[in-house]
């Protein structure tokens, strides 16, 4: 079970992480540690396997070699539902809405499987509490769209809101802001940078360089499965080995 | 959501004073005979519906549960003459064990992968009964009916009001699910497997909770089949139209709410039981047919989704 943490252990540690399909390699020995409430900037040419590690952190799916260590707890073996329940929450690149339903809906799905729902016992409750992340999200009004009707930056947003009802201590944003307009990525970044905090570190996946400039504490940066830069913002943009698997080629 | 319980209780209470009113006032057998049926459909309509309709799993294999129920009863008669009321919480239990073993067999299994694998599994059920020559083997086996209980002054009738009492039973608990988070988190895994996982639904478990409800009810309604014909072989209690017939009830009223399979049943079976008197029983096959069609070009979310032009959603129950 859960070990109490060290007041500044990691919330997060990944350790040795190696994930193959078939013979490629999409991450190679990855090592990294997520304090509590940071900001969180990972950053990568296109298949460098950011998505990838998201995957591995969220459950679906296993590492080959590596652990995956939350909150001090060895949360490798657990199926994604479980690292829910213990604070893991993510949103997906491609937005994967739970289609059938509504947007109140959507997060009600969270708010009924939640670790905390014992505080919110009744539907009556559980409701109030979605409607209070959609209002802090600013999607208070499609409420009771369908989420067929949503546009796109409206199921980023929706994603990052059933994200929110999980109650997570850490929240991905897989590049929540791709394709989006220059106001609404504007608005994208302030929302994620109000999300987080005291209690929720955020991991921000993220092509637009003001975007995670602006937004992060450090920013770890990959390409072809191995971090070739981690540290703040500016050193890592700084960094020549980043600028060259960026603007090069 | 109160008053709606309240309403569907009562619904419940005048159906089932209904059905037993009709088993003392009517003398003629056949509206029970074929009543029978139609509620049996209903009872296997709504239980398909659970896995097949909530949580998106194609069962094929209804006729592999309904079988075992036929075969539980055969059985629990022909060793010790067990009552009916025994036969078919034996039943029960015996269909939500085979749901649970389908289950952890076939549920990692995604779309036709998983109904391959039912249709496979009613196949091997039947061959072992085939071959169980204690409760008759291919050549099936005769049953000699109890005197009947009172109220009721035929065998046929009370089997009648049984399976009128087990559509009770079936709507109440898929109706629950269907209203709880349960039912919500089958929706969830529907629209999105690892969507849903990753918001927090045990995916796994939920599977493995509605294939051993909807396998429970599907056995507990086979189970007064024996009685019903007072003979069983396995050649019709594992009879694939059985399969067919259930599926088609279940879209043809619609997936979304309980009461769709239950339109579906009572539709299609009251059709069919018509049909089977006045043509013959092989046209049914046809008319099912056509009207799936029919169904799935003009009416894809069943009967339920013609009547519920615009949906007024409310998030909570329905
Ligand atoms: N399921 C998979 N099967 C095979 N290869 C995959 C799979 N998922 C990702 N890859 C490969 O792994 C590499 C990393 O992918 P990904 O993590 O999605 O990159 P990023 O998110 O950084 O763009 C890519 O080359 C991609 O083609
Ligand atoms: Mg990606």
């Amino acid at each position: 079970m859960t070990v109490p943490a060290a007041p500044d252990a990691p919330l997060l540690r990944i350790d040795a992480l190696t994930k193959s399909f078939g013979g490629f390699v999409a991450l190679n020995d990855v090592s990294v540690q997520v304090r509590k409430g940071e900001r969180f900037g990972l950053i990568g040419p296109n298949g460098s396997g950011k998505t990838t590690l998201v995957h591995c952190i969220s459950g679906a799916l296993r590492p080959n070699k590596g652990a995956v260590i939350f909150g001090g707890e060895d949360v490798t073996p657990l199926p994604p539902n479980q690292r829910s329940r213990r604070g893991i929450a993510r949103s997906f690149q491609i937005p994967r809405p739970f289609r059938s339903m509504t947007v109140l809906e959507n997060l009600m799905v969270a708010l009924d499987f939640a670790a905390g729902r014992e505080t919110l016992e009744s539907t009556a409750h559980r409701r109030e509490a979605a409607m209070s992340i959609l209002a802090r999200i600013g999607l208070a009004a499609k409420a009771e769209s369908p989420t067929a009707t949503l546009t796109q930056v409206e199921l980023r947003k929706m994603e990052l809101a059933r994200a929110m009802a999980t109650g997570p201590k850490l929240l991905i944003s897989d590049e929540a802001m791709a394709g989006l307009s220059t106001s609404e990525v504007d608005e994208v970044l302030d929302l994620l940078m109000s999300l987080g905090g005291d209690d929720i570190a955020i991991i921000m996946i993220e092509h637009i360089m003001q975007a995670v400039m602006r937004f992060s504490q450090r920013v770890m940066c990959l390409d072809a499965g191995r971090i070739i830069a981690i540290g703040p913002p500016a050193e890592v943009m700084a960094n020549a080995r980043v600028q060259e698997a960026y603007l090069g080629t | 959501m109160q008053r709606r319980s309240i309403a569907f209780w009562l619904g419940a209470v005048v159906f089932l004073a209904a059905m037993l009113a009709m088993t003392q006032l009517v003398r003629n057998e056949y509206p029970f005979f074929a009543g029978y049926v139609i509620l049996q459909f209903v009872v296997l309509a709504v239980a398909w519906t659970i896995l097949g309709g909530y949580a998106g799993y194609v069962n094929f294999g209804t006729n592999a549960f309904f079988g075992v129920g036929v075969y539980t009863a055969v059985l629990l008669v022909k060793a010790f003459g067990a009552p009916l009321p025994v036969q078919i919480a034996t039943a029960a239990v015996v269909g939500s064990l085979l749901g649970l073993g389908v289950g952890l067999l076939t549920l990692r299994m995604r779309g036709i992968f998983f109904s391959i694998a039912t249709i496979a599994l009613a196949i091997i059920i039947e061959t072992s009964i085939t071959n169980f020559r204690f409760v008759g083997g291919a050549a099936g086996i005769q049953l000699q009916r109890p005197p009947v209980t009172a109220p009721f002054d035929s065998y046929v009738k009370m089997l009648f009001f049984v399976q009128a009492l087990l559509v009770v039973i079936a709507v109440a608990i898929t109706r629950g699910i269907q209203n709880s988070r349960i039912g919500r988190g089958l929706h969830a895994l529907r629209d999105d497997e690892l969507a849903a996982e990753c918001t927090g639904v045990p995916t796994l478990r939920l599977k493995l909770l509605a294939c051993v409800i909807s396998g429970a009810l599907m056995a507990a309604a086979g189970a007064p089949a024996a009685m019903y014909l007072q003979y069983a072989n396995p050649d019709s209690a594992f009879n694939l139209n059985y399969s067919v017939s259930v599926l088609a009830m279940a879209l043809i009223g619609g997936t979304a709410h309980w009461i769709g399979p239950v339109l579906g049943a009572i539709l299609l079976g009251a059709t069919q039981q018509l049909l089977a008197v006045t043509i013959s029983s092989e046209v049914n096959v046809l008319v099912l047919g056509v009207m799936l069609v029919l169904f799935v070009v003009a009416a894809p979310k069943g009967v339920i989704g013609l009547v519920q032009r615009q949906p007024k959603r409310r998030g909570g129950s329905k």
